[in-house]
């Protein structure tokens, strides 16, 4: 068996594709964040919460509803993104103008309600989600063995990631986005409805995080609080990238997510914390992250 | 009698009123273990004093940290290990503890200082994340187990802190040590400095303040203050888990000053009596308390953000010149 530094080549190649897995959900998740804060200034801490409710939405149309995997994949995000529409509009709304920090607390507090809701329902252990059966099983690539689902993922998720940045930077609906991110007054005096483009991007944020809880829901098994420790790496992620640009939040993700896999090979005792060094050391050499601007 | 003297006699009589209010409470403190369960009543001191800790910090610097449970829990084990393994005394104990939260709060302050606001709460949360992963591996902590069967011993070699009276008092004086520490920093030139860059940090840069250093003096006595509040519960309860030291305690720390009034000495205190019980209360029953905190938070953002003790003062003022 062939290796590089000691270790087989199978073993490395399998953890650089965990890696690549766990780093687009990361890419998925802090994508969302940065859209959400671009525009509203608030740090969603509901992210989490949200994407854990894309996975149980997927996963209960499957178990009440009999809809399955590739309509739960549009259905789930629609849920999500309506659920939380109605948070922006009811509540959100009203924390706009204040101090940054009530939105995070405020959506915190949310992620509680969801979380200890769904953990008195469905117990804490995991529920299993089997992938549909077109993406079932696996191909040997010859160098390593690629569950199929696993490759789905990653790419699914580049696909939604390049989607999502074209819509922002190519289209006119992004435009009227970047516009009131600038300058919301200003947009609005123009004649665009700015209060519905913050419902508008609070549900499309969310949407992204419940399309990312759906991917997910196979890949690790579907548990209430599958999205509170993710939430906390993500925003990890999110100051070694700088929200200041969308792009910079993607390549981060995959980034961090390929980094943390290859620490699992290397050194397995630092990966649950090597992405928080790394922001240590980001923090040190450049505060602003990777990808931000000084503010 | 001209406006001075008037003011005087206003001030004094205050100052009395406000002795005299503090001579009840110490009156009912010192009272309390006599009607009230006292591991309860200790129970509440210790997370009291962790709320005032880092009311310190959101109160009148403006920073949110959102990883105290890093200095609560991190103390906790400290002090536990020394008093069961090492052996110590255990108000030495305690402050070895407090003395360890001091110096992670001066690795953990220096690096989130370095952002502002939101990123602030973001970094402080990662870091907590991080030392509490920590805490999992290193064997000294042991693991899921965490540290069990501290035992109380007895405090100098001869209170027998075994009992539950000396052990509530010792408790009530560290508290009360605890929280005029941070009455005085409060009402020092420090604090005035404090509540300067909190109001504008700009403004206080440009009248030649090294802001940063005093944010991260700040945030060093706020750990020093949360860890002297963690290592005292580790004795009261003799144990310390991972628990204390992950983002769930850090949120209810948070919670507490904002149910009692986020920038008010008092506040942190009532709000930490009030989830205390509320846990207890509940903790009979089935439902889930995750979700009751939850609700608590959005009601708290949402309706009063001033908190119980901040609307309290805001009646008091408004009905004052009348």
């Amino acid at each position: 068996m062939s290796t590089i530094f000691g270790i087989p080549t199978p073993a490395l190649y399998g953890q650089i594709l965990i890696g690549l897995i766990n780093g687009s959900f990361y890419a998925l998740l802090s994508l969302g964040l940065a859209v959400i804060f671009g525009l509203l200034r608030v740090i969603n801490f509901a992210h989490g919460a949200q994407y854990m409710l894309g996975a149980f939405a997927a996963y209960l149309l499957l178990e009440y509803a009999g809809i399955g995997y590739w309509p739960a994949l549009i259905a789930a995000p629609l849920i999500v993104g309506a659920s939380a529409i109605v948070v922006e509009r009811t509540m959100l709304r009203r924390l706009y103008g204040l101090d940054p920090l009530y939105g995070l607390l405020l959506t915190f507090g949310l992620a509680l309600i969801f979380e200890g809701a769904f953990r008195y329902w469905f117990g804490a252990a995991g529920k299993p989600f089997s992938p549909p059966s077109q993406l079932a099983g696996g191909v040997n690539l010859g160098f390593m063995f690629l569950p199929i689902y696993r490759g789905w993922v990653v790419i699914a998720s580049l696909v939604i990631c390049v989607g999502t940045w074209l819509l922002i930077e190519k289209t006119r609906l992004g435009a009227y986005l970047r516009a009131a991110t600038e300058n919301a007054t200003l947009v609005q005096a123009f004649g665009v409805n700015v209060p519905q483009l913050l419902t508008l991007t609070y549900g499309l944020g969310a949407a992204l995080a419940g399309l990312a809880g759906v991917l997910a829901a196979p890949v690790y098994q579907v548990s209430p609080l599958m999205g509170s420790n993710l939430i906390i790496i993500v925003f990890a992620v999110v100051v070694v990238g700088g929200m200041g640009s969308i792009l910079g939040a993607i390549i981060t993700g995959y980034m961090l997510g390929v980094l943390e896999g290859l620490t699992k090979v290397f050194y397995p005792e630092a990966s649950s914390i090597v992405i928080f060094v790394v922001m240590a050391i980001v923090l040190l050499v450049r505060p602003a992250g990777l990808f931000g601007r000084e503010e | 009698m001209t406006v001075e003297t008037g003011l005087l006699t206003s001030q004094s009589k205050l100052r009395t009123s406000t002795a005299l209010l503090g001579a009840i409470v110490l009156a009912l403190l010192l009272a309390a273990p006599f009607f009230l369960y006292p591991i309860f009543l200790m129970s509440v001191l210790c997370f009291a004093l962790f709320a005032c800790a880092f009311n310190l910090l959101i109160g009148y610097v403006g920073l949110l940290s959102f990883g105290h449970a890093t200095f609560f829990g991190g103390a906790a084990y400290i002090t536990a290990h020394a008093v069961k393994v090492w052996g110590w005394e255990p108000l030495s104990g305690i402050l070895l503890g407090a003395t360890g939260a001091a110096i992670l709060g001066v690795f953990v302050g220096f690096l989130a200082i370095r952002r502002q606001g939101i990123y602030f709460a973001m970094i402080t949360l990662a870091l907590g994340q991080m030392f509490a992963f920590i805490c999992l591996q290193v064997p000294f902590t042991h693991g899921e187990d965490g540290i069990q069967g501290v035992p109380r011993g007895h405090l100098l070699g001869l209170l027998d802190l075994n009992h539950p009276l000396p052990m509530y008092y010792v408790t009530l004086a560290i508290f009360l040590a605890g929280f005029f520490a941070i009455w005085r920093i409060v009402n020092s030139p420090f604090g005035n400095i404090l509540k300067a860059i909190r109001e504008n940090e700009k403004r206080a840069v440009s009248l030649g303040y090294r802001v940063d250093r005093y944010k991260l003096g700040a945030f060093v006595m706020s750990a020093a203050l949360a860890g002297l509040a963690g290592g005292t519960k580790a004795i009261v309860f003799q144990f310390a888990t991972l628990t204390d030291v992950q983002w769930q305690m850090s949120g209810e720390v948070i919670l507490m000053t904002l149910l009692g009034g986020i920038g008010t000495l008092i506040g942190p205190v009532v709000g930490a009596g009030l989830v205390i019980a509320l846990q207890n209360y509940l903790a009979a029953s089935d439902f889930p308390v995750t979700v009751l905190i939850g609700i608590i938070f959005v009601i708290c953002v949402l309706l009063f953000r001033r908190g119980i003790a901040g609307e309290v003062m805001e009646l008091l003022k408004r009905k004052a010149p009348q």
